[in-house]
């Protein structure tokens, strides 16, 4: 008989982590912290987790004894949010550079000033360039999922995984989630064998100042200058997409739970206006979906599960026959648009795909973004298509703002 | 695919988030594939008005926006009445359940749903069912929910409440909970006409 519990996000989070068994856990207990943390604090206290739990004093320092421990062998886990990581936002630039499977969940929330402890996604998506492979999770079953194949996937490409997920829509919300038997974990993922690249039998300094040029090191051996090492997180970012999708595909066989590799698709075959958006939002917008085919508009979802990597090749195909794309964020890059947004034009540029886009920046700090909501906004969206006024537009959804 | 859409009405401390999670567990167990039990986002104070809700519904939930309109109101706090039932928060034809010493007719309404009321705070008391010296009045309502709106069986009720808390405390509540379904008043609305739009293409 199958494990399912109605658990909130952050309890699939937590038992993901317990499943993958990392030898090292560290946290910083106070808000904008989840009870993700507080989890996995008790099934280390209770015996359930043989991991080092190190509680520190910072969002800073949490990220930065993931790294040493990485450093030196430990598979790991942390958890954070909002300003908390934007507080690690140092580190999470040397986790990267110094490719280590670092695996961490990231609860989507809203960042100050003004404070805010409610959902959006300007946290993450304010960390993009951090070298960090970033992929949203549209469910707590999802949750649970990714987190088990993150840490594959970082363990494989050297390149650590943000797992995020929508604060408090999901990571408070409880629904039925399948706990997987612990023999199948072991199966796709096995026990971490360390990377080690640090330790007491072989001292050594790492990460040091790197030269604009390629050197000999002290045994005349040309070593890579800090453009190539660069180079070669971008390459490895390059494979990490058919990684990702191998790493899916896998896991659906073994649980016969399939989330998408880089993006999902809901009913897109034959639509005309496809809607599109990353974690909560796009499963809401698969609601929207069917109402607009009640209607008799011909509507699908698209929705983006891994961000870095941009799923390029994923979009040109999935976006092929659309006439309209409404994208739903929850974040903005101020001054120009939704980062969603300016990803898949970029990724649509000389392809095909000359369809207007709308970019509805939208529950921004937790306000409520509603089915209905979203298919007035998709339909005015389908309406402009042969009206005239075609052009690319950003539109604040459900946003009061003035006269 | 029908989905039905339960706001829990009370007080931080009445339980609200508790009985919305045990709701989701006994409708689980009924057969229902998609559950989902939500707080109110954000901080909570002891005292202060506050809900939470249940989805349920035979597939997977996609919705987690929060209820505009419920198909179940369920009041832990007779003060919340006006607030819960105004226009708009209750579906038409939908149901309201009240913890009130008051009967149906007595509570009323605009006649577009249908009430239920049950005096959990007296059987809590009879059933020394409290915490902190103020009856526990949300499992009782969860035995006028299942009287009402005949959506979660009795038993299953109470497999949902053994999830959620240890045996020995869960039969306690449970002895309160019969009670509760045995003494709920049930006055069901004339049936209202579906809305034009509504009729008119025969969809929702």
């Amino acid at each position: 008989m199958n494990d399912v519990r109605i658990i909130t996000g952050n309890e699939a989070a937590a038992l993901a982590v317990k499943l993958a068994k990392p030898g090292v856990i560290a946290a910083y207990p106070i808000t904008p912290q989840t009870s993700l943390a507080e989890k996995l604090s008790e099934y280390v206290e209770k015996g359930e987790l043989k991991s080092e739990y190190v509680r520190v004093e910072s969002e800073h320092s949490s990220l930065t004894v993931c790294i040493s421990a990485s450093t030196v062998g430990a598979r790991v886990f942390t958890a954070t949010s909002s300003n908390g990581l934007l507080y690690m936002h140092e580190q999470l630039h040397w986790a990267a550079g110094s490719r280590l499977p670092v695996v961490m969940c990231c609860v989507n929330r809203g960042v100050g000033a003004p404070w805010s402890i409610f959902n959006d996604q300007q946290d993450s998506f304010s960390q993009r360039d951090t070298g960090w492979i970033q992929i949203y999770c549209r469910d707590n079953q999802e949750i649970l999922d990714t987190i088990i194949q993150a840490y594959r996937i970082a363990e494989e490409v050297y390149i650590p995984v943000m797992v995020c997920y929508d604060g408090f829509i999901l990571s408070h919300t409880m629904m039925p989630v399948e706990i997987p038997d612990s023999g199948l974990i072991e199966e796709f993922l096995p026990p971490y064998r360390p990377h080690t690249i640090l330790s007491p039998d072989d001292p050594k300094t790492i990460n040091p100042v790197f030269f604009p040029t390629r050197r000999e090191n002290s045994e005349g051996i040309l070593c890579d200058g800090y453009m190539e090492m660069r180079y070669k997180l971008q390459a490895a970012f390059e494979k990490s997409g058919e990684v990702i999708r191998n790493a899916s595909r896998e896991w659906a066989e073994i649980t016969g739970r399939d989330h998408g590799g880089l993006i999902w698709e809901y009913m897109t075959e034959d639509a005309e206006l496809i809607l599109t958006g990353m974690g909560s939002i796009a499963t809401e917008a698969t609601l929207a979906a069917d109402a607009l085919r009640d209607e008799g508009i011909r509507a699908g979802v698209v929705g983006i599960r891994a961000y870095r990597p941009f799923p390029k090749e994923e979009v040109a195909q999935a976006f092929k026959k659309a006439t309209a794309i409404a994208v739903f964020e929850k974040c903005i890059s101020y001054g120009y648009e939704g980062g969603v947004c300016s990803d898949l034009k970029a990724a649509f540029y000389g392809t095909d795909i000359k369809a207007p886009i709308h970019d509805y920046i939208a529950g921004l700090g937790g306000r409520d973004v509603k089915t209905g909501e979203i298919v007035d906004a998709a339909r005015a969206t389908l309406e402009t298509v042969g009206s005239g006024d075609t052009g690319n537009k950003t539109i604040w959804l459900n946003c009061y703002k003035g006269i | 695919m029908a989905m039905y859409e339960i706001i829990w009405h009370g007080r931080g401390g009445q339980g609200v988030v508790l009985a919305a999670q045990i709701l989701a567990e006994a409708a689980y167990i009924q057969g229902f594939r998609g559950v989902t039990s939500a707080p109110t986002f954000g901080p909570e104070r002891r005292g202060a008005p506050l809900t939470a809700s249940t989805r349920i519904s035979d597939g997977p939930v996609r919705t987690f926006s929060q209820i505009a309109s419920a198909d179940i109101a369920v009041i832990l706090d007779e003060s919340l009445l006006e607030t819960a039932t105004g226009t708009g928060r209750i579906k038409k034809n939908g149901l309201v359940i009240v913890n009130t010493t008051l009967t149906p007719e007595q509570i009323g309404g605009d006649g577009s749903f249908s009430v239920a009321t049950v005096d959990a705070a007296g059987i809590a008391r009879e059933h020394h069912l409290s915490m902190s010296g103020v009856p526990v009045v949300n499992t009782p309502l969860l035995g006028a929910l299942s009287m009402a709106s005949g959506l979660v069986s009795l038993e299953n009720i109470e497999k949902g409440i053994r999830k959620k808390m240890p045996r020995s405390k869960a039969a306690f509540n449970f002895q309160a909970i019969r009670t509760a379904f045995e003494r709920t008043l049930y006055v069901k609305n004339k049936k209202q006409p579906e809305t034009q739009e509504m009729s008119e293409d025969g969809k929702h």
